[in-house]
C-alpha cells in the first residue's frame, strides 16, 4: 500500500472512532431536544463537569475508579433532575433566546464551579486500559477511542431499544410528539422532562470520563461541546441515528481536512471544517439527514 | 426622566406630546450633561476613566446588538466577530494607507455591516435556534479566517498596532481625551438608535419581531428588513471594534472571541431587550461586574480563602456570578434592569399621593 493511501486510511479510521465519541456527546443534546424542545448550549460543560467530578474523585480525594465513575453518574443525574425543576421548567413557553441564554449562563456557571470547587489546573483522568495503540497494518487505533466508540454504540443500541420497546420510552416519544395530547393520555409530562435531563446526565458523565481520559481534565474540556452543533445539525436535531451519522461525518471531515489542509494554513482546520459543512447543511437541508421536517420557512 | 409629575395637569395635546413633559425635565437633561461632560472626566482618576471608557465602548456595542436581538427578534451569537471585522479593517487601513481615523471608523463600520449582512442571509430561511447556531458558525469562521489569513491579521500573533487618533494637531493619548472622544460616539449611538426606532425602518423591525407573518402581510419586505437589521447592528459592532482598537492601541482577535459575543448578549438581557436605556444599564452592569468582584475579593476574599488563591479564584467567581445573573434575570425579571428602573420611577411619579 502506498504511503498516501495508508495516510488516508489512518485519517479515516481515526475520524470514524473520534466521530463516534462526538456522537456520544451529541446524544445528550438530542435526548433533551427531542423530549423537551429545549436547546442545551451547555452540553460541553456537562461533559466537562463530569470530567471534573471523576478526576477530582480519583486524583484529589483518592477514591477508587468505580467510586469515581459512580459518583460522576449519580451527581450528573441528580444535576439533570434539579436543573429541569429549578431552571428549565420556568422557561417553558418562553422565546428560544431565553432558553439559549439560560443554558449559556449555565455554561458560565459550570465553567466557574469546576475549578472553583473541585480543583484548578489540569489533571489527568487515568483509566485502566493499555496505552499502546493496536496496530492493524498501517492503521493504529488508540484503545481509548475504541472504548469510546464501543460505549457510544452501546448507548445507541440501548436508547434505540428504550424508545422503541419500553413503556417509558414510548411515553417519552409521545411527550416529544405532542405534549398536550400526551398529558391528556395520562402521561406525567413534567416527570419525563426530568427523566430526559437525567438521561442526558448519564450520557454526559460517560462522555466526560472518556473525553477526560483523552484530553485531560480542565476548563478546555468543554470545547468538545462546540462539535455538538455541526453533529446535530447534520444528523437532525431530534434524531438518535442522526447523532451517530452526524458524529461520523464530522469526525471524518475534520480529520481529513486537518490532515490535508493544515500543512498549508498552519493548523486549526479541525475546528473550522465542521462549521463550514454545517453552514452548507443549514442552507440546503436545515432539518438534517434524519430530522423531522418541521422547520418554519420565513 | 427623574421627576415627579404630581400636580401637573396638561390641558393641550401639544403639552402632552412635548419632548420635555415638565419644565424641570430640561434641568435633568442639563444636569446629566454636566455630570458626564464636566464632573466625571475632570474629577476621576485615570484608571477610573479607563473603566468609564470601557463602559462607553460596551454601550455602543450593546445598542447595536439590541437593535438586532431586542428590536428585530433575530438571535445572534456573532457580535464579537463583527467587532473584529471592524477592528481589523480599521487597523489595516491605518497601517497600510495611513488614512485618518474618521475614514477608518466609517470603513470599519461599513465592512462589518457587509459581513454582518452576509452572515444574516440564513436568517431568511431559518430562525430561532437554527439562526443562533448559524451565527455561532459565523463567529467561529470569522475568528478562524482572521487568525489564519496573514493579509488580514498581519502575521505575528494576529495583532496590529494602531497609532492614537489625532484631532488636528492634537493626539488623543490620555484617558481623558479618549473619554471625550468616545462620549461623542455614545451620544450619536443613543440618539441614532432612539430615532431609528421612530422611523419606518424601526417600526418594521419591531413588527417583524412581534409577528413575522403578520408583518409580511401588512407589506413589510422581510428579506430586506432582516438584512438591514443585521447590517445596522453589525455597523454598530464594527464601530465598537474600531473604537476599542483605538482605545487599546492594538487590534487583536483575542479581544473579540465568542466570550465577547456572550458578554454582549448578557448585557442586553440583564439590561432589558428592546430598550435603549436597558442597553446602557446592561453595558454598565456587565462591564463593572468583574471590576467590582475584584475589589470585593481583594477586600474580603482573605476572610474565606487562602490569600495566595484569591487571585486565581476571581475569574471563576466572575463566571459563576455572571451565569447566575443571566439565569436570574431570565427567570425573575425578563425585561431586565430597565423594567426595575421603570417600576421605581412609576412608583415615585405621583409620590406621595396615590394619583
Amino acid at each position: 500500500m502506498s504511503d498516501d493511501l495508508s495516510f488516508f486510511f489512518l485519517l479515516m479510521s481515526n475520524g470514524l472512532l473520534i466521530g463516534l465519541m462526538y456522537s456520544l456527546i451529541a446524544l445528550g443534546f438530542v435526548l433533551v431536544y427531542k423530549a423537551t424542545d429545549a436547546i442545551n448550549f451547555a452540553q460541553g460543560e456537562f461533559v466537562m463537569i463530569a470530567g471534573f467530578v471523576t478526576a477530582g474523585a480519583l486524583m484529589v480525594w483518592g477514591a477508587p475508579l468505580w467510586v469515581a465513575v459512580a459518583l460522576a453518574l449519580v451527581s450528573l443525574v441528580a444535576f439533570g433532575f434539579v436543573l429541569e425543576r429549578v431552571m428549565l421548567r420556568r422557561l417553558i413557553g418562553r422565546p428560544v433566546i431565553a432558553v439559549v441564554m439560560a443554558t449559556i449562563g449555565l455554561a458560565a456557571i459550570l465553567r466557574g464551579v469546576g475549578p472553583f470547587v473541585i480543583f484548578s489546573g489540569t489533571k489527568p483522568l487515568p483509566l485502566p486500559i493499555r496505552d499502546e495503540p493496536f496496530m492493524l497494518g498501517p492503521i493504529f487505533i488508540p484503545p481509548i477511542q475504541l472504548l469510546g466508540a464501543g460505549v457510544s454504540l452501546a448507548f445507541l443500541a440501548g436508547f434505540g431499544w428504550f424508545f422503541l420497546k419500553s413503556r417509558k420510552g414510548i411515553a417519552m416519544r409521545a411527550v416529544a410528539d405532542n405534549q398536550q395530547v400526551a398529558m391528556a393520555m395520562g402521561i406525567d409530562v413534567e416527570r419525563y422532562f426530568g427523566v430526559a435531563w437525567a438521561m442526558t446526565g448519564v450520557v454526559s458523565a460517560l462522555g466526560g470520563i472518556l473525553w477526560g481520559n483523552l484530553l485531560g481534565v480542565d476548563v478546555n474540556l468543554a470545547l468538545v461541546g462546540f462539535k455538538v452543533f455541526p453533529v446535530v445539525i447534520l444528523g437532525g436535531l431530534d434524531s438518535i441515528p442522526g447523532a451517530i451519522i452526524g458524529g461520523l461525518i464530522v469526525g471524518v471531515v475534520e480529520n481529513i481536512a486537518a490532515g490535508y489542509v493544515d500543512p498549508y494554513v498552519g493548523g486549526g482546520t479541525k475546528d473550522f471544517a465542521p462549521y463550514v459543512l454545517m453552514i452548507l447543511a443549514l442552507m440546503i437541508r436545515p432539518y438534517g439527514i434524519f430530522g423531522k421536517r418541521i422547520i418554519e420557512r420565513v | 426622566m427623574i421627576h415627579r409629575e404630581c400636580g401637573v395637569l396638561k390641558t393641550t395635546y401639544e403639552a402632552d406630546m412635548g419632548l420635555y413633559p415638565l419644565p424641570i425635565a430640561k434641568w435633568t437633561v442639563a444636569a446629566l450633561g454636566v455630570l458626564f461632560v464636566v464632573v466625571i472626566p475632570l474629577s476621576l482618576h485615570e484608571y477610573y476613566l479607563s473603566v468609564a471608557n470601557l463602559v462607553w465602548i460596551a454601550v455602543i456595542g450593546a445598542l447595536g446588538l439590541n437593535i438586532l436581538v431586542g428590536y428585530t427578534g433575530q438571535v445572534s451569537i456573532g457580535h464579537g466577530a463583527f467587532m473584529s471585522v471592524g477592528a481589523y479593517t480599521a487597523a489595516n487601513l491605518a497601517n497600510r494607507l495611513g488614512s485618518p481615523w474618521p475614514v477608518n471608523l466609517l470603513a470599519g463600520g461599513l465592512m462589518a455591516a457587509l459581513i454582518g449582512a452576509i452572515v444574516g442571509i440564513p436568517s431568511l430561511r431559518i430562525k430561532g435556534l437554527y439562526l443562533a447556531i448559524a451565527t455561532l458558525a459565523g463567529q467561529l469562521i470569522i475568528e478562524w479566517t482572521i487568525n489564519h489569513v496573514t493579509f488580514i491579521s498581519g502575521g505575528v500573533q494576529a495583532s496590529i498596532e494602531v497609532a492614537r487618533p489625532r484631532l488636528g494637531p492634537m493626539v488623543l493619548s490620555s484617558q481623558r481625551d479618549m473619554y471625550y472622544f468616545l462620549l461623542v460616539f455614545v451620544v450619536l449611538g443613543i440618539a441614532g438608535t432612539m430615532n431609528l426606532m421612530r422611523t419606518r425602518v424601526g417600526r418594521a423591525f419591531i413588527a417583524i419581531r412581534d409577528h413575522d407573518i403578520a408583518a409580511e402581510i401588512i407589506g413589510i419586505n422581510i428579506f430586506r428588513y432582516k438584512l438591514l437589521a443585521f447590517a445596522i447592528s453589525s455597523f454598530y459592532a464594527g464601530v465598537t471594534g474600531v473604537l476599542y482598537t483605538y482605545f487599546l492601541g492594538i487590534a487583536n482577535y483575542e479581544q473579540f472571541q465568542i466570550g465577547v459575543s456572550i458578554d454582549y448578549l448578557a448585557m442586553i438581557i440583564i439590561g432589558g431587550l428592546g430598550s435603549v436605556l436597558g442597553s446602557i444599564f446592561g453595558a454598565i452592569f456587565v462591564t463593572l461586574l468583574p471590576i467590582v468582584i475584584r475589589y470585593a475579593m481583594e477586600a474580603f476574599g482573605g476572610i474565606f480563602f487562602a490569600p495566595q488563591t484569591v487571585l486565581n479564584l476571581i475569574p471563576n467567581l466572575r463566571l459563576m456570578l455572571f451565569g447566575a445573573l443571566i439565569i436570574f434575570f431570565l427567570i425573575v425579571e425578563p425585561e431586565g434592569l430597565n423594567r426595575l428602573w421603570r417600576n421605581i420611577r412609576s412608583y415615585f411619579r405621583v409620590w406621595p399621593f396615590a394619583y
